[in-house]
């Protein structure tokens, strides 16, 4: 049995390594497209801050990891897939067969169209090389404009304000990370960072960027200033990569539509992580959700039906995010927007960044935000994804949200005796 | 011989012993919020509940983190983080649904209980034994497993 993996992210690792648990003796291929080890887009920021060498980033620390578990890595980048004949051209006219292909290719930052965008010291942040490119140019000081707010961009803000560099955050929503926090959380978040002298401007949008006399760029925003700066760093979208999937037969949507075992329309074709729009626990609908959790779980998973065949079918991967704001945590869980008909607790302490918002469906907890907590925090996952009725702990959560590791450890209790004696 | 902590609730007093043996032992001063044991408190019922990672075979923590900085010890199946590769990312921390691996503020990394690699501090400091180490297999980790296992929809059979 020849596997062929497509992709040297998280998905793909984690998927490349399970198949060689799973199946001892099959052959194993994981394409690397980047002239790079697999590394962790994820780690990237923390490269950019400058608290590990790239090598800091690769995905697998042990030299001579995926040669001790018989995994074949090839340098190259997929260009078609021949579903019908099973086999993979490569950029270069190489081609490799396979008997179960698993495609991982994730994302490719994009960039909105608008005039100047393609001008020098316009950088994403979504690879290795443009931490390189983003690294090179900025030093303390130096004026850096970021556009998008959102999660990826507010991750980034971090990793630029511990360059000390000068930074102006622009994003079009009315508040930072929208798709992960509600109004008062965005607020906060915004307060944060300009407490810490980062400029924060929302409901804003750059409409060009231009060649500056006196510094590198000059960027223009739609409230009519501008904004001359040294570099612009772009965060406000990222794109499946399928453009090798045209002509393929696998059917595409805003990622590769996969079926709870995480096989594409084609048999034998799985896919995982950031490319594909997998099924979402909490909603029940397809989604890409481009997280690392998911992107490891997806691995996992479609490594175990490529092996075992098709058990049972994939209840969904619970969104979540924890994102460090210049040093103010958050996270948010499953429907942290909340139910129709559902109920909220909601516990606030403005002055010190501290927020904690859960979501009910009946006596079931359905979703999560939390501004400055630290501690315990994974039990909210626990509590989503096991569904567990809270019964008599519901009212007290209403009543004070913070017992929440009190709640999940009584539920817990309730359902195994797990923690009692025998 | 994989062992593992067998926690007894009834027998806990709330004393927080383990709390400080821990934090000592592991972060150098007595902080029970550094502790990777944690001793819940049922006010209503009366009741003390000691928590802490199961070093459950899902590993969670281990399987999220995007560096490779939480390895199997495999002397004693403990999964332990390594501070000098994490990055503190946070990751980890919302993978778990235990809610047992946690990020620590003054180090920029994550802490969880690696069983003090193989003699835990917690197991020494309980004067009621509502902590022992025992073999795996006598603890009722089966049960803790089990309930480990229905968070879990990656394994996929
Ligand atoms: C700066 C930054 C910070 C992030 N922070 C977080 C965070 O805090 N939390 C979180 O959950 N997520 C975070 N993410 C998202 C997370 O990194 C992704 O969800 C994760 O990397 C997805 O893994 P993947 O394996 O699906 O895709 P990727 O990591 O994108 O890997 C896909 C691989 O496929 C390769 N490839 C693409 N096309 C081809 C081809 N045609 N042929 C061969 N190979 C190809 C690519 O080069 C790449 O190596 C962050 C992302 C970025 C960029
Ligand atoms: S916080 Fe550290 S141990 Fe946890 S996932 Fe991130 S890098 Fe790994």
């Amino acid at each position: 049995m020849h596997y062929v993996i497509i992709g040297a992210g998280p998905a793909g690792v984690n998927a490349a390594e399970h198949l060689r648990q799973y199946d001892p003796l099959g052959q194993i291929t994981m394409l690397v497209a980047e002239d790079v080890p697999p590394y962790s887009r994820m780690a990237l920021p923390y490269y950019l801050a400058d608290n590990i060498p790239s090598e800091g980033t690769y995905l697998r620390k042990q030299t001579g990891h995926f040669e001790e578990l018989n995994i074949e890595l090839l340098q190259g980048r997929a260009s078609a897939v021949d579903t019908s004949a099973k086999r993979i051209t490569l950029l270069g006219g190489k081609t490799l067969d396979y008997d179960k292909l698993l495609i991982a290719t994730g994302a490719t930052a994009t960039r909105p169209p608008i005039s100047g965008i393609d001008l020098d010291h316009v950088h994403n942040c979504w690879t290795l090389k443009d931490a390189d490119k983003i690294i090179a140019s900025t030093k303390p000081g130096s004026h850096v404009v970021l556009m998008g707010a959102g999660f990826i961009g507010c991750i980034i803000l971090e990793a630029l304000a511990e360059r000390e560099v000068d930074l102006t955050v622009i994003e079009m929503q009315d508040r930072m990370v929208a798709r992960m926090t509600n109004q008062v959380m965005g607020n906060l978040i915004k307060d944060w960072c300009i407490s810490k002298g980062i400029q924060v401007k929302t409901s804003t949008g750059v409409t060009s960027i231009e060649q500056g006399k006196d510094s590198p760029l000059m960027v223009h925003t739609n409230q009519g200033e501008s904004l001359p700066t040294d570099v612009v760093v772009c965060a406000t979208g990222v794109r499946s990569n399928t453009v090798f999937l045209d002509g393929s037969g696998i059917e595409i949507d805003m990622g590769i539509v996969v079926d709870d075992y995480l096989q594409t329309s084609v048999p034998d074709v799985y896919a995982a992580g950031d490319v594909a729009q997998g099924r979402d626990l909490s909603t029940g609908e397809y989604h890409v959700q481009a997280i690392q959790p998911t992107a490891v779980e997806h691995g996992r998973l479609a490594a175990h039906n490529m092996v075992y065949g098709h058990g049972s079918p994939h209840p969904g991967n619970v969104n979540m995010n924890i994102l460090d704001t210049a040093g103010l945590i958050s996270t948010s869980f499953g429907l942290w927007m909340g139910v129709e008909g559902g109920e909220e607790a909601e516990m606030s302490d403005i002055e010190n960044f501290k927020y904690l918002n859960l979501q009910f469906h009946e006596d079931v907890l359905v979703g999560a935000s939390s501004l400055g907590m630290t501690q315990h925090v994974g039990v909210l996952r626990g509590l989503i994804q096991t569904g567990c009725h809270l019964g008599e702990w519901k009212d007290k959560l209403m009543e004070a949200p913070n017992r929440l590791s009190e709640a999940y450890l009584a539920c817990a209790q309730s359902q195994h005796k797990a923690m009692g004696p025998g | 011989m994989q062992k593992s902590l067998h926690i007894d609730p009834g027998k806990c007093t709330g004393c927080l012993q383990c709390e400080a043996a821990c934090s000592l032992v592991n972060e150098g001063a007595v902080n029970p919020s550094k502790s990777r044991i944690k001793v819940f408190t049922f006010h209503d019922e009366g009741r003390f509940v000691p928590y802490t990672c199961t070093q459950c075979d899902e590993a969670w923590c281990m399987q999220a983190c995007p560096v490779d900085a939480i390895v199997l010890n495999p002397e004693n199946g403990s999964k332990d983080v390594l501070n000098d590769i994490c990055v503190g990312c946070k990751v980890c921390t919302i993978a778990c649904p235990f809610g047992t691996i946690n990020y620590n503020t003054s180090t920029g990394k994550v802490i969880k209980c690696d069983l003090c690699g193989g003699d835990p501090e917690c197991v020494d400091a309980c004067p009621t034994q509502a902590i022992t180490y025992v073999d795996a297999n006598a603890t009722g980790l089966d049960k803790m497993r089990a309930w480990a296992a229905k968070t879990d929809n990656a394994a996929g059979a």
